[in-house]
C-alpha cells in the first residue's frame, strides 16, 4: 500500500479522468457532512474505547499518522513518490487541523468511502478498501478511540502532487475501479478464532495492503490474495504455501513474530514490519493469536512440520564459491552471525533461519544488510549496524551471495545487483 | 597478506589477515589509540572512524574491504598542539567525562559537518543516535558540535594553531 | 598531560620495584575496614585520627608531596581518575595551597610502590579523603617552606609570602625559589593539624573551573587509557568462560584451540581458561571457536519471580537504621507505598581490561580498578606471592561507575601472566562478558508508611528496605572470578553490611528531614541469587526515590505543594537554601501543572546525609499513546562545600542527572534461570541522544573555605525521583516500580 500503491493509484486515478463520463462525475461529487461539537469523552462507554484500542493497535494507525518524532496521530508523515508528496494528516480530535468536528457517520464515510468530511477525495494510501469489511461497531469504537485522545494542533501540510494529480475528484475513477463493497462473513467448520483472525487480517489489520500484489492501476489483485508485494523497497512475502523459510510456519511461530517481532526459526520483524509488530506488541493477546491462526492457515504447505529441518550451513561450499564475500562475513558478520558468537546462545535467529535468505528475492536480504535494524528510541529490541555507509555495492553483493550460499540450499539470486543498487540508491535519498 | 590501508593521507602497509576488523589493525598495527574497542557489535560507535567521509563502525569493517579508501581517524582532525576544529570545540565545552567514547563521538560528528555545516538540534541528536555514552555528557557533547559548526561558519573564532 | 601519561605509564614500567619514594611501610599496615571510599575495601588503618582526610592513614608529608631542586613538585594520592575529574582538582587543591601555577604539578595517582593507600575511589570520598589530605600537606609543605625562608634570612615567617609562581618572597625584595628552600628540608615529618590554609578571598586557583588536563590527549587520540597501553612483546588474552557468571561452556576442543595458527597457549588453572595469542584477532576468533559449543549451568538457578517475590524469599538480617518517637498530633490520612528497583549494569562503554607482566618473581598489573591496593591483595593471594612482589599501577580505564569487571580481570590477567613468565598480557574482557560476568547494581524494595495530621505535618515515617550487599569488593583471592575457578579455589566472602551512616543498602534511608517518628530498619540479605557489587550511589537511589516519592505522594494527599512540604520539615538551613536555589531558577512557583501530558517534579537528598546536597526539578511531557517521556528541561542546585572546580561538579551532576535517567526510566538486567539474558545494548538498552532532555542546568552554590563534600553521586536518587514525581504530576499516576519505561506508562495510562 505504500509507496508503489500510491504511485499506481495516482496513475490509475489520471487514467480514469481521460473517461470524463458522467458517472463519474456524479459520484466524484460528494457532499459535505456538518460539522458539530467535538465529543467528550462521557459520550463513550470505557469498554467501546478499549475495544478501539485493540483495533487501532491491530491497524497501526499511529505508524502512517505520526511524523518522525511527532505527537502521536497527528499527522505529517510524508509519502514520498516521484509524482510529489503525499501527507498523513491529523486525526486527533482537533478541531481545526484534526477530526475533532467530524461525527461518527462522517467518520464512517471516510473510512469506507474515502471520502472527507467536507466532501473531497481521499488518496488510497488510506487502505479504504480494506475498512469497508470492518463491522459499524468496530468502527464507532475506532472513533470512539481517536476522539478521546488528546487533541493536537498540527495542521498537515499541503500535498506537493504535479498538477492535474492534485485534483481529487479524479480519485472517484479509482475508486470506481477498485473500491469494492466486501464483507468478510465468517466460514462454517472454522473455528471463533480463525474467523476473528480472518476479520482482522481482512479488514482492519489491511494485511494485503502489503501482501497482496497489485496491478497495474495499484489496486490489490483479486485472483491473487496474499501472493506477496513490494512496500517501501522491502518484499511484504507471500502469505500462502509459496512463502519459502527453512522452517514451516505454526501458529506458535506466527505469533511469536507479529508480538515480539521476533522468531528464532524465522527472523526479526525489518523494514516496514517492524512497526507492525510494535504495534500489535500493544494488541491484545486474543486477537493476536486469532490473526496467528488464520495466518499460518493460510502459509499451510506441504512437508515436514516445525523444528524437523536440520539447518544449512554449507561453510565449505559457499567459501569456495564466494571467497572474498567469506572474508567480508568473517571480519563484519561472524562477531554476531558466526559460529560461537555469543548472540546465537541468546536465542536470537541463526542464518540457517532467517526466511530473507530463502526468499525467491534478495531484495529483503540486502536491505538488512544495507540498512541494519536502527537503535530503536525505546524499547528492547534487536539491533544490527548498516552496512550500507561502510561496504562498496559489489562487496554488499559478495556477502549477500555468499549468505544464499551457505544458509539456504535454493538456486543464487540473479538479481542481487540490480537490489544493492536499489537499497543504496533508496539509503542516500531518504 | 599484505594490505595498504589509506589512513589519515597517508598509505600504510600492514600484514593481516583480510578478515581482520580495521578497528584492531588501526590500534595493533597502525598504533593509533583513537577508534575505542567498545562492543565489536556495531552498537556503541566507540570505534567510530570515517570512511570516505562516512561515519562507520571500525569494529566490523573488515582491512579487506578497504584498499583504496580514505580513512580517517581523530588523530586525523587534529593533534594537541594544532587540534582540530571539532577538538578544539569539545574542549572548549569540556565535553569529555571518562572521554572513553569522545573519539567516535568527533569522528561521528565530524561526517556530518562534512555534509551539513549547519544542522539543526534535531538533525544533531537525529545523526549521533548510534553513539552511546554511559557517563552523561550527551548535552556537552551536543553543546560542541553546535560551538564547532559554528566555528566552521565563521560565526565563531577558530584558534589559529587550528585547521 | 598525555604526553605525562605516555612517560608515565613508561617511567613506572622502568621504576618497579624500585624505592624511590619509600615514605611509608608495607608492613606495618594493618587492613582498616571502612577506611577510604566508604565502601568495603581492605583500607590503610588509622593512625592519626586528629588529621583530616587521608592524612588519618598516611599522616607523612613526603606521602603526598615532593619538591626537587629544581623546583619542580611531584603530589602522590592514592585516590584515581574515573572520568570524574579528580585528577584536575586535585592538582588544583594542591596549587592552591603550596601556591603555586597548577601546571607546576605532576600528580601521581594510585600506585602501590609510589603513592599512599586511600583505599578506594568510590562513594564520593576522593576530595574528602585525598582533597582535604593533599590540601592540608600542601599547607604543611608551604609553612615549612616560609619557615626555611626565615631561617634563612633570618627574620619573622610572618613578613613573608609566597607568589603563586613556586618562590618565597620577604622583606626587601628578598625571594628563593621553592626547590632551594626545599632541598634543606625534609619532608618526612608528620603533618601538622593546625597548618594555615590561604584565605580563600586570595584563592588563586581554587574555585576556577580549570580546563580538565586530561581531555586534550582524549580528543586528539593520545594514549589516555589502560587499554591504549603496549608494551613490548605483549600477548593479547581473552577468558574462556561461558555466557555468564555461573555457566561454563561443556566439551570445547581445547587441544583444537591450542593449535590455531597464532595461538602461543591456552592457559588452564583448575576451571580458569584463557586463550593467548600474537594477534588480538587471533585470540578473538579462537574464542569464537571455544563458544561454539553448549554450556551448563554450575550455579543455583536464576530467580524466576519480580524483584519483591525474589528479595522477600531471602532470609534476612533486621537491622535498625533509626527509630524515634515524639508525641504528635494524631495522623489524618496515611499513605502506604512500595517501590523497587531492578538489577542494573553498570554499563561501561569501555569493557574491563588488564595488562599484567610476571617477571623475575613479581607482577606487575596495570589496572582500572578503582582499589588500586586491593588488587595487590587478591593478586598476591591470588598466586600465593608475598604483596610486596605484587605492583598495581592505576591507569585509567572508562568510566566504571562502581565495582563493574575492573578487579575480576586484573586478577585473570594476573593469573595468566603468573602462568606465562616474561610476556606481558593484555586482557580485554568482551562486551557479552561484561555485560554477563560483571557484579550487577542489586535490585532493591522499600516499603513505607507515613502520615499527616490535619495541619499537614508529617507524624509518622516507617520505612523499610530490603537490599543484598553493596559491597562485594575484593580484598582477597575469594572475592574475584578467577578466585573460584582455580584448582584450590578460595571462598567467596560472606556478604556484610556497611555501617550507618555510609550505609550500603541503607545508604540514605534516613531522612534528613525533620520528622517527629522515625522508625527506619534494613532487612539485610547476605544471600545474593545474582551476583552483586556496589553501584554509583549504591541503596541510595532506591532510598531517595522512596522518601522522596513519599513526600510527594503525602504533599498530594494533603493538597500541599511539594516544595512546601519539604520545606516546612527541613531545618539544615543549606539544604533549604539548595531546595529554594533550585526552585528559583526552575520557576517552581510559576511552573506548568500537571494537565495530562505535562507536569513537574522534584526530588531532594543530602548524598549519605554527609556528602553534597543536590535538588533537581524536571518538567516532562508525556506521550500519552506510546507512553515516552520528553523531559523538557531540568534545573539543579548543589551545595558541594568549597566548590574546587565549579564546572567540574556540574559535568558530574548532568552526568548523574542523565545516568539515573536512564537507570529510572529505561533499564533492567533481564535473565531466564540458566543465564544473564541482557547480554548487549540491545538487549540491555540505555539512553541515547534522541531520548536527551531539551536542556539540563546545574547551579553551584559556593561556599569559600568550607570542607570538600562528595558530589559524585549526589544526583542518582535526586534525578529518579523528580523523574517519577513529574509523571506522576502530569498523569495523575503514581508508578512505583523501575524502570518506569514507556510501555509501564502506556499499560498504567490504558486507553482512556
Amino acid at each position: 500500500m505504500k509507496r508503489r500503491a500510491v504511485l499506481a493509484a495516482l496513475s490509475a486515478a489520471a487514467a480514469a479522468g481521460v473517461l470524463g463520463s458522467l458517472v463519474f462525475l456524479a459520484i466524484a461529487w460528494q457532499t459535505e457532512i456538518p460539522a458539530m461539537a467535538p465529543p467528550k469523552l462521557a459520550d463513550f462507554d470505557a469498554a467501546t474505547i478499549h475495544r478501539g484500542a485493540a483495533l487501532v493497535a491491530i491497524g497501526d494507525c499511529v505508524v502512517c499518522h505520526t511524523a518522525e518524532r511527532g505527537p502521536a496521530f497527528a499527522g505529517g508523515r510524508a509519502l514520498e513518490t516521484p509524482f510529489g508528496t503525499l501527507y498523513a494528516t491529523n486525526i486527533t480530535p482537533d478541531q481545526r487541523t484534526g477530526i475533532g468536528n467530524w461525527s461518527a457517520a462522517a467518520f464512517r464515510r471516510a473510512m469506507r468511502d474515502g471520502v472527507s468530511r467536507d466532501g473531497e477525495h481521499l488518496y488510497p494510501a488510506l487502505p479504504y478498501e480494506h475498512f469497508t469489511r470492518v463491522t459499524d461497531a468496530d468502527l464507532d469504537a475506532i472513533y470512539a478511540f481517536l476522539m478521546t485522545r488528546g487533541p493536537v494542533l498540527q495542521k498537515t501540510p499541503e500535498n506537493r502532487l504535479i498538477p492535474p494529480l492534485g485534483f481529487r475528484p479524479l480519485l472517484a475513477g479509482w475508486k470506481l475501479l477498485f473500491l469494492h463493497e466486501d464483507p468478510v462473513l465468517p466460514v462454517t467448520g472454522q473455528s471463533d478464532e480463525w474467523n476473528r483472525g480472518r476479520y482482522l487480517v481482512e479488514g482492519f489489520g489491511h494485511c494485503g495492503g502489503c501482501h497482496t500484489p497489485r496491478n497495474i492501476a495499484g489496486g490489490e489483485e483479486r485472483g491473487k490474495p496474499f501472493a506477496g508485494g513490494i512496500a517501501e523497497g522491502w518484499d511484504a512475502p507471500p502469505l500462502n504455501a509459496a512463502n519459502r523459510t527453512a522452517h514451516p510456519w505454526t501458529v506458535d511461530a506466527v505469533y511469536r513474530y507479529l508480538r515480539t517481532g521476533m522468531d528464532a526459526e524465522h527472523g526479526i520483524a525489518n523494514g516496514p514490519m517492524g512497526p507492525v509488530a510494535h504495534g500489535l506488541s500493544g494488541a491484545p493477546d486474543d486477537d493476536v493469536r486469532s490473526i496467528a491462526v488464520y495466518v499460518a492457515s493460510l502459509l499451510e504447505r506441504d512437508g515436514p512440520k516445525a523444528g524437523s529441518l536440520p539447518p544449512v550451513d554449507r561453510e565449505v561450499e559457499a567459501t569456495r564459491e564466494h571467497p572474498e564475500g567469506a572474508a567480508l562475513f568473517a571480519g563484519a558478520c561472524a562477531t554476531c552471525h558466526g559460529p560461537g558468537a555469543p548472540m546465537m546462545a541468546q536465542g536470537r535467529p541463526s542464518l540457517s533461519f532467517v526466511s530473507a535468505l530463502q526468499a525467491d528475492h534478495p531484495r529483503n536480504a540486502v536491505q538488512a544488510v544495507v540498512n541494519g535494524l536502527p537503535a530503536a528510541q525505546a524499547g528492547r529490541t534487536a539491533l544490527m549496524p548498516p552496512f550500507g555507509d561502510s561496504l562498496t555495492s559489489s562487496q554488499i553483493g559478495q556477502i549477500t551471495a555468499y549468505l544464499r550460499s551457505r544458509y539456504s540450499e535454493r538456486q543464487p539470486w540473479t538479481a542481487l545487483e540490480d537490489s544493492v543498487e536499489e537499497a543504496l540508491n533508496a539509503k542516500e535519498q531518504p | 597478506m599484505t594490505i595498504i590501508l589509506n589512513v589519515n593521507g597517508a598509505e600504510r602497509r600492514i600484514d593481516a589477515e583480510p578478515a581482520t576488523p580495521l578497528l584492531y589493525a588501526l590500534r595493533n598495527d597502525l598504533g593509533l589509540n583513537g577508534a575505542k574497542y567498545g562492543c565489536g557489535l556495531g552498537q556503541c560507535g566507540a570505534c567510530t572512524v570515517q570512511l570516505d567521509g562516512k561515519a562507520v563502525f571500525s569494529c566490523l569493517l573488515p582491512v579487506a574491504a578497504l584498499e583504496g579508501r580514505r580513512i580517517t581517524t581523530v588523530e586525523g582532525l587534529g593533534t594537541l598542539d594544532k587540534p582540530g576544529v571539532l577538538q578544539q570545540a569539545f574542549e572548549t565545552e569540556q565535553a569529555a567525562q571518562c572521554g572513553y567514547c569522545i573519539a567516535g563521538m568527533i569522528m561521528r560528528a565530524q561526517a556530518l559537518l562534512d555534509r551539513n555545516p549547519s544542522p539543526t538540534e534535531t538533525d544533531i541528536r537525529a545523526h549521533m543516535q548510534p553513539n552511546l555514552c554511559r557517563c552523561g555528557t550527551h548535552m556537552r557533547i551536543l553543546r560542541a558540535v553546535r560551538r564547532a559548526a559554528d566555528m566552521m561558519s565563521g560565526k565563531l573564532a577558530i584558534l589559529e594553531s587550528g585547521q | 598531560m598525555t604526553a605525562n601519561t605516555a612517560t608515565q605509564l613508561s617511567r613506572r614500567t622502568f621504576l618497579s620495584g624500585s624505592a624511590l619514594v619509600v615514605a611509608f611501610s608495607l608492613s606495618s599496615r594493618a587492613f582498616g575496614q571502612l577506611a577510604g571510599g566508604g565502601e568495603g575495601s581492605a583500607g590503610p588503618a588509622v593512625v592519626a585520627p586528629h588529621l583530616p582526610g587521608s592524612l588519618k592513614s598516611s599522616p607523612m608529608l613526603d606521602s603526598w608531596i615532593r619538591i626537587d631542586a629544581d623546583g619542580k613538585v611531584t603530589v602522590f594520592t592514592g585516590k584515581v581518575e574515573l572520568g570524574q575529574g579528580i585528577r584536575t582538582a586535585l592538582i588544583q587543591v594542591a596549587a592552591e595551597e603550596l601556591d603555586v601555577p597548577p601546571t607546576a604539578i605532576h600528580l601521581i595517582t594510585a600506585d602501590t610502590v609510589l603513592t599512599p593507600d586511600e583505599g578506594l575511589t568510590a562513594g564520593s570520598h576522593s576530595m574528602q579523603d585525598s582533597g582535604s589530605a593533599i590540601r592540608n600537606a600542601a599547607a604543611n609543605v608551604r609553612m615549612l617552606l616560609v619557615r626555611e625562608a626565615a631561617r634563612t634570612w633570618n627574620v619573622e615567617p610572618a613578613g613573608i609570602d609566597t607568589d603563586g609562581m613556586g618562590n618565597l618572597t620577604g622583606p626587601e625584595g628578598r625571594t628563593l625559589g621553592y626547590g632551594p628552600a626545599a632541598s634543606s628540608l625534609s619532608l618526612h615529618v608528620e603533618a601538622a593539624a593546625d597548618a594555615p590554609l590561604r584565605d580563600p578571598a586570595r584563592y588563586r586557583t581554587m574555585g576556577a573551573s580549570l580546563r580538565r588536563v586530561d581531555i586534550p590527549g582524549k580528543l586528539t587520540g593520545e594514549p589516555a587509557y589502560l587499554q591504549d597501553m603496549r608494551l613490548p612483546g605483549m600477548l593479547h588474552a581473552r577468558m574462556l568462560r561461558g555466557p555468564s557468571f555461573g555457566t561454563r561452556f561443556q566439551s570445547s576442543d581445547i587441544a583444537a584451540i591450542s593449535a590455531l595458527p597464532g595461538v602461543v597457549k591456552v592457559v588452564r588453572q583448575g576451571n580458569f581458561l584463557a586463550v593467548v595469542a600474537e594477534r588480538e584477532w587471533t585470540a578473538i576468533t579462537a574464542l569464537r571457536k571455544f563458544q561454539d559449543a553448549p554450556f551448563v549451568r554450575t550455579a543455583s538457578p536464576l530467580p524466576s519471580g519480580d524483584v519483591a517475590a525474589t528479595l522477600k524469599g531471602l532470609p534476612s538480617r533486621d537491622i535498625g537504621i533509626l527509630d524515634t518517637r515524639n508525641a504528635t498530633a494524631p495522623a489524618a490520612s496515611t499513605v502506604n507505598a512500595r517501590y523497587s528497583r531492578p538489577w542494573l549494569n553498570h554499563g561501561s562503554i569501555g569493557p574491563s581490561c588488564a595488562m599484567a607482566h610476571f617477571q623475575d618473581g613479581a607482577i606487575t598489573v596495570w589496572t582500572h580498578s578503582q582499589g588500586t591496593f586491593d588488587v595487590r591483595r587478591v593478586v598476591a593471594e591470588l598466586v600465593g606471592l608475598p604483596p610486596e612482589k605484587v605492583h598495581a599501577i592505576h591507569v585509567e580505564g572508562s568510566g566504571c561507575y562502581g565495582q563493574n569487571g575492573a578487579d575480576d580481570v586484573a586478577a585473570d590477567a594476573a593469573l595468566i601472566a603468573w602462568d606465562m613468565p616474561g610476556r606481558p598480557i593484555r586482557l580485554q574482557w568482551t562486551r557479552e562478558e561484561e555485560f554477563g560476568w560483571e557484579p550487577l547494581g542489586p535490585g532493591m524494595l522499600t516499603e513505607l508508611e507515613a502520615s499527616l495530621d490535619t495541619d499537614k505535618r508529617i507524624v509518622t515515617w516507617k520505612h523499610e528496605v530490603w537490599s543484598n550487599p553493596h559491597n562485594n569488593r575484593p580484598v582477597g583471592a575469594g572475592g574475584v572470578i578467577a578466585g573460584g575457578e582455580v584448582a584450590k579455589p578460595f571462598p567467596v566472602p560472606e556478604g556484610k553490611p556497611i555501617p550507618m551512616p555510609e550505609g550500603d543498602g541503607s545508604r540514605n534511608s534516613n531522612p534528613l528531614y525533620d520528622l517527629p517518628n522515625m522508625q527506619v530498619t534494613y532487612h539485610f540479605l547476605k544471600d545474593m541469587p545474582l551476583r552483586v557489587s556496589a553501584l554509583r550511589s549504591l541503596g541510595a537511589h532506591l532510598n531517595v526515590f522512596s522518601i522522596e516519592c513519599m513526600f510527594d505522594e503525602l504533599a498530594r494527599a494533603g493538597g500541599v505543594d511539594p516544595l512546601e512540604l519539604r520545606l516546612a520539615h527541613m531545618k539544615d538551613e543549606r539544604a533549604r537554601e539548595v531546595m529554594t536555589t533550585m526552585a528559583g531558577r526552575f520557576g517552581w512557583q510559576s511552573r506548568a501543572r500537571g494537565d495530562g501530558v505535562r507536569g513537574c517534579g522534584m526530588g531532594f537528598a543530602r548524598y549519605k546525609n554527609l556528602g553534597a546536597y543536590c535538588a533537581v526539578a524536571m518538567e516532562v511531557e508525556i506521550d500519552r499513546e506510546t507512553g515516552r517521556v520528553r523531559v523538557r528541561r531540568a534545573v539543579a542546585a548543589v551545595d558541594s562545600g568549597q566548590a574546587v572546580n565549579p564546572d567540574g561538579i556540574r559535568n558530574q551532576i548532568e552526568g548523574g542527572i542523565i545516568q539515573s535517567l536512564s537507570w529510572t526510566s529505561r533499564e533492567e538486567m533481564t535473565f531466564s534461570p540458566d543465564r544473564r539474558t541482557s547480554f548487549d545494548w540491545s538487549a540491555y538498552p540505555i539512553l541515547r541522544f534522541e531520548d536527551m532532555p531539551d536542556t539540563i542546568e546545574v547551579h553551584v552554590l559556593d561556599r569559600p573555605g568550607l570542607p570538600f563534600l562528595g558530589t559524585a553521586e549526589a544526583a542518582q536518587g535526586p534525578t529518579a525521583a523528580a523523574f517519577a514525581n513529574a509523571v506522576a504530576d502530569a498523569t495523575g499516576l503514581r508508578l512505583r516500580d523501575m524502570p518506569l519505561s514507556p510501555e509501564r506508562i502506556k499499560a498504567a495510562l490504558g486507553a482512556i
